[in-house]
């Protein structure tokens, strides 16, 4: 069942870091990022006739057509994606789905988070995180109807469905707080992780600022920056791989507001629609599934993915994250990197590093995060504010 | 990145003026928070020269309840906007009006702590110079 014509097959991930010590531009990291992934796929720049990536900051427009001439390949299938974090999970479908309608037969992913060189500390963040983000444009309603009341960049939007949740089904700070707690256990393991040193607590977490209540510093991720790269291949190809090619066997994609304001309900998320096409294409059932890697830019956006995912009661996710050890050691392994709370958030490719996580465990690379069993994997992204929701299905051939 | 977004002159964001913004920002102007109803879907919000359920483009302008009720909210503890770093803590909140339509808005007039989903509000108007802002205060 479910799709077996394109694999992912190699990568690369860039440890994410607070402060860039290897100025360069985007192009430049793709470059970077494009020879590493496909030498760890084993496969020549020759044979690269797809191109898929986001924005770049040193060409905004035209992305792809500024890439493939920098890195001379000439390409069947070329494609800028812009749905936020989900867009890296989005770009791996859409490569996959170039190579099984026949378009073309390997596409490189490429996602840098490097914008042009930063001057300082302050400039770097104010580059990675505008306050305004993409609503400031003339005549946005974001501009017009939301950014004069402060609701701007991320955590107030995520804020408001936190509490939402808490006034709706009971959830306690304490249940969402346990998430940054199991996550940065895993973190532990990561060698790439931002916060590999440091285990915490509930009450570390509850104790640490309050950013917008509820939510508390330590349940927001850690902006930094970093960069990924994925080759996907036909099935064909992907058999003479160096590692164990990983089946992207069915996907999903929801997009529904930009502001949360106008979520119809802002209790349920795109989640839930796109993990049923991703499921029913796949042909699984969630209970198949050996390990999740879910977009977690905040805590609540893990615990509503898992409600609206189908892995956890709607309504019931608060207690069901109590009785669970979501780390890698648990009985739901859930971000075995540490998630980009544990690993920090290499910018756009915060969002890949959720698929390189089930890559990495499915191709029995993880090391001392390794897990017994992991050959089916069900990845999201999330990008906007909790606007856009990619699942993927990952099987291991 | 260029920010466009147009600044009081205290240096709060202002709401850009357009001509499908106008009608709702000359009402705030004079203490009526204003919405468009189409004939066949209600009302909605945020101003659009088309109606969001049917596109349809014969909508009129009214003077809403100004009531509504608090649907959500967060309290910005450290100003993510740093030039709204001076009103802190700021109670951000999703209002739905009586109407049916949400919006966003600040709820002031009451302590942070008073704030909850559900409790009762109504529209405030605050002066920024140039344009205006709606509020929402508990109801009296
Ligand atoms: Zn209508």
């Amino acid at each position: 069942m479910g799709k077996r014509a394109a694999a992912l097959v190699g990568f690369t991930e860039w440890a994410p870091e607070r402060k860039w010590e290897r100025p360069m531009f985007g192009m430049e990291a793709c470059a970077a990022l494009a020879a590493e992934a496909l030498a760890d796929a084993g496969i020549e720049k020759g044979a690269v006739d797809g191109l898929v990536t986001g924005g770049l900051q040193d060409s905004p427009m035209f992305s792809p057509l500024a890439l493939a001439e920098y890195l001379d390949i000439q390409t069947h299938f070329s494609e800028q994606v812009d749905i936020g974090g989900a867009s890296s999970a989005g770009m791996i479908w859409r490569a996959a789905a170039a190579i099984e309608v026949g378009l073309c037969d390997t596409v490189l992913v490429l996602v840098p988070s490097t914008p042009a060189p930063p001057q300082d500390g302050a400039e770097a963040r104010k580059m990675v995180m505008p306050p305004y983000l993409a609503g400031d444009a003339w005549g946005s309603p974001q501009g017009i109807y939301d950014i004069p009341y402060g609701l701007v960049a991320a955590a107030p939007s995520f804020a408001l469905v936190a509490t939402a949740y808490m006034d709706a089904y009971g959830v306690t700070p304490e249940q969402l707080a346990k998430i940054a707690v199991d996550e940065r256990n895993s973190a532990l393991k990561n060698p790439k992780a931002v916060f590999k040193d440091k285990p915490i607590t509930v009450d570390d977490v509850l104790a640490s600022p309050m950013v917008c209540d509820p939510v508390h510093l330590l349940e927001m991720v850690m902006p930094c920056f970093g960069g990924g790269a994925v080759v996907v291949t036909n099935a064909e190809r992907a058999k003479k791989a160096k590692h164990r090619p990983v089946f992207l066997s069915g996907y999903g994609e929801y997009v529904s507001h930009k502001t949360v304001t106008y979520m119809k309900d802002i209790t349920v998320t795109p989640a839930k629609p796109a993990a049923d096409q991703a499921f029913r294409m796949a042909g699984l059932d969630r209970s198949n599934v050996d390990l999740c890697s879910f977009y977690d830019c905040f805590t609540i956006t893990v615990l509503a993915t898992l409600e609206d995912t189908g892995f956890a009661p709607k309504g019931q996710g608060g207690p069901w994250v109590a009785e669970r050890d979501l780390s890698f050691a648990g009985d739901f392994p859930l971000n075995t990197h540490g998630g980009q709370l544990g690993m920090g958030q290499g910018g756009a490719a915060g969002g890949l590093s959720h698929v390189v996580d089930a890559l990495t465990q499915i191709q029995g690379r993880a090391e001392d995060r390794q897990l017994a069993k992991a050959d089916k994997a069900y990845v999201t992204g999330v990008g906007g504010l909790m606007a856009s929701n990619v699942g993927l299905v990952l099987e291991g051939a | 990145m260029q920010i466009e977004q147009p600044f009081s002159e205290s240096g709060r964001p202002l709401p850009r003026r357009t001509p499908t913004s106008a009608p709702f920002l000359d009402g705030a102007r004079n203490g009526k928070l204003r919405l468009q109803r189409c004939p066949r879907d209600g009302f909605f919000f945020y101003p659009r020269p088309r109606c969001p359920e049917c596109l349809g483009d014969d909508w009129t302008w009214e003077d809403a309840s100004g009531r509504g009720r608090v649907y959500s909210y967060t309290v910005d503890r450290v100003g993510l906007d740093p030039t709204q770093r001076d009103r802190l803590p700021l109670v951000v909140a999703i209002i739905e009006l009586e109407e049916g339509p949400r919006m966003t808005s600040n709820v002031v007039g009451c302590a942070v702590e008073d704030v909850r989903v559900g409790m009762s509000v109504e529209a405030t108007f605050e002066d920024l110079g140039s344009e205006t802002l709606v509020l929402f205060s508990p109801t009296a």
